[in-house]
């Protein structure tokens, strides 16, 4: 059976206008990637700042169109509710709802009924019922976003994306901007929707905890590119690539104790607008040698590990 | 003899007294009602030189008006009581030009966002330099060198031509770092972090972290880190301070809390973060909100699992339930 989404050798370019008459520069935001989801799964997306994430989730989700490669979803279920089968949530449960519509009117955005009172009708009972799904109470529909506190917030956000009945839901950063108490919460919910009602993830997240609660599938990305791709299991249990295996120390973790200086990763990302050559890592990393800076290496699996493949000449 | 006694007992106190020492300190706010809305409630906490205190907590608890306090910055009609001792004095009873003087060059502070703490029209340098100038006397050239020795302290690359960037052509890391050497411009005594590294990338972070470190060994000085990230205070801070609605709840050493953390709120806050080397079925939650609190009793009743009318009789307080293991719950002993 086909995956529930290709994403297929994606690149993602921003022509930076100069001056006049000046060359244009190009910004490679995300650069041949190749990626696939399994239906009911969750695929995490992590890396750095600026890194692609949001840039790829975007395309995945149909709001900004690649510059090269194609995306393929490939529904199950009919989707009758015209919603194209993929929603998306974001980081910022504060600007993401419009403040002067009541929570019945974006939670039911989707939905795009006519407005007959049977449209109403129907359009009141399944915002009720996503509501109570997320968790919230009936009469929170007829309130406004300002009344409801970051958590709360968020479950309406997740009302709206599960309204249309979506097979997949891109979440950019969806807990970063909740407290940890309220982050379990969510979290849970989330699995919830996912096991009842067959929702695969698109997670792109920076908290390292809470991407091995809910992935499946993790892909690790530095300048637009993949620098890892493999099952969370393996990944967590034996990171591959340079990159990933310094991500994963510098995460604070307790019961540690107190932190032992010089094991941070050195310098910043560079900028994506002129991007290190041969391997984009070797200004950063530890185990760079000459040809690093000279061969691009390729996406391949990891050392007796098919499924888990590492772009790094000498992976681990 | 005996002087010389005496001066050797007065040096050791002086080396055990804690730097900065506060006692029973409340933030309030008028309500509209003609009443006063406390923030923060009878905390009382020390920090000794060389020593890292990590105050922990929900959004809202209370955290950033604990060291608004320290700074004398409290905002608009808020009103602060108790004792703040540093050094032997009480912050409490100076006055603003004593504030003045004590800010930034005894005491300084470190902000999540280092836009709002820097003036985004003048260069990095020249804002450093600035702070040398009033504190420490220096003309425009000795200032101007000291502030880039100060930018390559932090770890800036090329920290000549950084010094003449604005703050906005920094990056976020590069922003921390130079608001770091501006902070630690006249070798404070304390610095307070408020979640300093909590809008940075995990790699920056632990650059961020090792820096703070290292400067404390370097001068000694001592460090409040405020923080929601449990993970991140564990690895940096000596003693710990949870706080819940305003009220420190647990304070311990590091290891205690978190070998043996004994508050309900704390147990539940470690649970409840996923572990990234651990992967469970489900997460531990902790239900309800900071916002619904009893009207008497203690504070967390709505929300603990082993509530009983016994808690909420009467709010609890710190209790020393082992050497230096604080606890505010009427259920340990
Ligand atoms: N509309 C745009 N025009 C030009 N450049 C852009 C645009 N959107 C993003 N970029 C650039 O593309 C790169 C990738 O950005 P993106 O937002 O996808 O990163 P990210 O991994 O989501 O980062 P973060 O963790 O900060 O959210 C960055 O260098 C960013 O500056
Ligand atoms: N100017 C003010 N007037 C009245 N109340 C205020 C004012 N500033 C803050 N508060 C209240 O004081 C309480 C404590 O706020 P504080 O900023 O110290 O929390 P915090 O622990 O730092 O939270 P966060 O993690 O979100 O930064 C909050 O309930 C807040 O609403
Ligand atoms: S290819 Fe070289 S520079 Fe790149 S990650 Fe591997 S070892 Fe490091
Ligand atoms: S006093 Fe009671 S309600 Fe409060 S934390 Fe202890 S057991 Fe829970
Ligand atoms: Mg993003
Ligand atoms: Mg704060």
């Amino acid at each position: 059976m086909k995956p529930l989404l290709e994403i297929d050798d994606v690149s993602v370019h921003f022509p930076l206008r100069q001056g006049f008459m000046q060359p244009g520069l190009t910004l490679r935001a995300v650069e041949n990637v190749t990626l696939s989801l399994q239906r009911g799964k969750t695929l995490a997306i992590v890396g750095e700042s600026g890194s692609g994430k949001s840039t790829l989730g975007y395309s995945v989700a149909g709001l900004r169109k690649p510059t090269s490669g194609a995306i393929r979803l490939n529904p199950q279920r009919q989707s009758e509710r015209g919603s194209g089968g993929i929603q998306m949530i974001f980081q910022d449960p504060f600007s993401a709802l419009d403040p002067r519509m009541m929570v019945e009117d974006i939670v039911a955005e989707p939905l795009r009924l006519g407005e007959t009172a049977f449209a109403r009708k129907e359009r009141r009972a399944k915002v009720a019922e996503v509501l109570e799904q997320v968790g919230l109470p009936a009469d929170a529909a007829n309130r406004y976003p300002h009344q409801f506190s970051g958590g709360q917030r968020q479950r309406i956000a997740i009302a709206r994306a599960l309204i249309g009945d979506p097979e997949l839901i891109v979440c950019d950063e969806p807990l970063s901007a909740l407290d940890v108490s309220i982050q379990s919460k969510i979290l849970n919910l989330m699995d919830d929707i996912r096991e009842k009602y067959g929702i695969s993830y698109f997670f792109i997240s920076h908290d390292f905890g809470v991407v091995r609660h809910i992935a499946d599938q993790v892909a690790v990305l530095y300048l637009g590119r993949i620098m890892e791709v493999a099952s969370a299991d393996d990944i967590f249990s034996k990171p591959s690539h340079p990159y990933t295996q310094a991500l994963f120390e510098a995460v604070p973790r307790i019961g540690r104790g107190r932190r032992q200086k010089g094991h941070a990763l050195k310098g910043e990302i560079p900028t994506p607008l002129n991007p290190p050559s041969g391997c984009v890592f070797h200004t950063r990393c530890p185990r760079a040698r000459e040809n690093c800076a000279k061969v691009r290496p390729k996406l391949e699996p990891a050392p007796g590990r098919p499924g888990q493949l590492a772009a790094c000449h000498y992976k681990d | 003899m005996g002087f010389v006694a005496n001066t050797l007992r007065l040096n050791a106190e002086a080396q055990t007294a804690p730097l900065l020492s506060v006692d029973d300190l409340t933030v309030s706010f008028p309500t509209k009602g003609g009443g006063h809305n406390a923030v923060v409630t009878g905390l009382s906490y020390q920090i000794a030189q060389s020593e890292t205190l990590g105050v922990v907590g929900e959004s809202g608890c209370g955290k950033t008006m604990t060291s608004l306090s320290l700074m004398g910055l409290v905002p608009g009609r808020g009103r602060v009581t108790g004792r703040i001792g540093f050094e032997g004095r009480d912050l409490l009873q100076q006055s603003e030009k004593q504030w003045r003087d004590l800010r930034g060059r005894e005491v300084a502070m470190i902000f999540q966002e280092p836009m709002t703490a820097m003036n985004p029209v003048m260069s990095v340098g020249q804002q450093i330099a600035e702070v040398l100038k009033v504190h420490e006397g220096l003309g425009q050239r000795d200032s101007l060198d000291r502030a880039i020795d100060l930018l390559k302290a932090v770890g800036i690359p090329s920290p000549a031509q950084r010094a003449r960037d604005f703050p906005h052509q920094l990056s976020g890391g590069m922003r921390q770092r130079a608001m770091i050497a501006m902070a630690l411009a006249c070798r404070p005594k304390l610095l307070v972090a408020d979640e300093p590294t909590t809008a940075l990338d995990v790699t920056i972070q632990a650059q961020i972290l090792d820096l703070i470190i290292e400067l404390q060994e370097e001068t000694g000085m001592a460090v409040q880190f405020i923080t929601h990230n449990l993970a991140v205070v564990s690895e940096l801070a000596h003693k710990i301070l949870v706080m819940y609605a305003g009220r420190g709840v647990e304070y311990a050493t590091s290891e205690q809390l978190f070998d043996q953390p004994l508050h309900p709120y704390t147990q539940g806050l470690i649970q409840t973060l996923p572990d990234p080397d651990r992967k469970v079925d489900r997460l531990h939650v902790i239900h309800g909100s900071l916002r619904v609190q009893p009207a008497q009793g203690c504070r967390f009743a709505s929300r603990c699992p082993l509530a009983s009318d016994e808690c909420r009789a009467a709010e609890p307080i710190l209790r020393e339930v082992a050497p230096g293991h604080f606890v505010a719950c009427v259920k340990v002993n």
